[in-house]
């Protein structure tokens, strides 16, 4: 097995691409692990389903706007349909009425799905403690990121979706099958 | 509201309802009649068709609770939109019971307002064509704008006395 080498990670093109995963090349074949190339595709193409109630939302649209510009990370492809989404960004207050709306919308998102709870009232209530108010929604739904502010700024949002990214990366693709992510889905009442 | 017009309204109703009148008073110069419960509605039907009162607008009803005297007030505002007068009627009711025929029969308007009156005093509306709650969730139980109940959401375990100073 004398031709194969680590490969280096960097390519030479003045355009950012995503960096080729851990594995070993040779000529005319690259051998890497199914999860690895899973996980780079899923990262970069991120559909992101907006659920945007209050001023939160309005800094999503910042993000998503020219100036900062979230598509540089492939989430430029927004999903208002839960059924084509991969991540549900929660930004804003969520109502008490409104909380088995939200929760309808994660049931209809397919595995694998990520949550992201952006700002103090969509992560604790925030400054709305309150009778009419979910104190975060991490009581209704599971959360994977958390973005503190109110609202956070554009760079925190991004923040909070390299984040995600991070974790969409590595996952394991048995993880949806888990016994342990079956438990933590029915200790919210899901399936 | 002139002095001489407020004089006109009180006319207006002492004609007629004297016996139901319990207080008058014009704070900020806005006529305010407290009545008895038993009539309201034939006096705002009243005062719907008196020429010399003419209230043929509701701008708004509400709830109001005085937990020092156990009771609360349903507040009505009524405009006469051709002399641009305003009068607000205030009726007391007990808190362990509070229940008052509707206005609906008169101000259509008045459905949601005293929906919104019930979901969050729990006032009950006799004859009020689908008195449940309009804003709150469904499953709520009490009352929230009662002053019997604390502004923060008590099954909160997270924000206690040390890092809050509940």
């Amino acid at each position: 097995m004398s031709g194969m080498e680590k490969v280096a990670t960097n390519t030479k093109s003045s355009v950012g691409m995503s960096e080729k995963p851990e594995g070993y090349e040779g000529i005319g074949f690259f051998a890497t692990s199914l999860e690895k190339v899973v996980g780079m595709a899923r990262k970069n193409s991120i559909w992101p389903l907006p659920f945007a109630t209050s001023c939160c939302g309005i800094e999503f649209m910042a993000t998503m706007g020219a100036h900062y510009d979230l598509a540089r990370f492939g989430s430029e492809r927004l999903s208002f349909s839960p059924r084509q989404a991969d991540l549900l960004m929660v930004m804003g207050t969520i109502a008490k009425k409104m909380g088995p709306v939200l929760r309808q919308v994660y049931e209809q998102m397919a595995e694998p799905r990520w949550v992201l709870s952006v700002g103090a009232c969509a992560s604790s209530g925030g400054i709305f403690d309150t009778y009419s108010v979910l104190q975060g929604i991490d009581r209704i739904i599971p959360v994977d990121v958390y973005v503190p502010g109110c609202p956070p700024r554009p760079e925190q949002i991004i923040d909070g979706i390299i984040k995600i990214q991070h974790l969409v990366e590595t996952e394991s693709l048995r993880r949806r099958d888990s016994k342990e992510y079956k438990t933590m889905l029915n200790k919210y009442g899901i399936e | 509201m002139e002095g001489s017009d407020q004089e006109k309204v009180i006319t207006a109703i002492k004609e007629k309802y004297e016996d139901e009148i319990l207080h008058i008073e014009a704070p900020y110069n806005f006529l305010t009649i407290t009545i008895k419960k038993e009539k309201v509605v034939e006096i705002i039907h009243y005062l719907y068709n008196h020429l010399d009162t003419k209230f043929q607008f509701l701008t708004t009803l509400g709830g109001i609770h005085f937990p020092e005297v156990n009771q609360i007030v349903v507040m009505y505002q009524l405009h006469n939109l051709v002399n641009n007068q305003r009068i607000r009627l205030k009726v007391y009711l007990p808190a362990e019971n509070p229940v008052i025929p509707t206005i609906t029969g008169i101000f259509a308007g008045a459905n949601w307002l005293e929906r919104e009156t019930y979901d969050f005093f729990g006032v009950i509306f006799e004859g009020h064509p689908n008195l449940k709650r309009i804003l709150n969730v469904d499953e709520m139980i009490i009352y929230p704008m009662r002053k019997e109940y604390p502004l923060e959401d008590q099954t909160r375990e997270d924000k206690n006395d040390t890092m809050f100073g509940r």
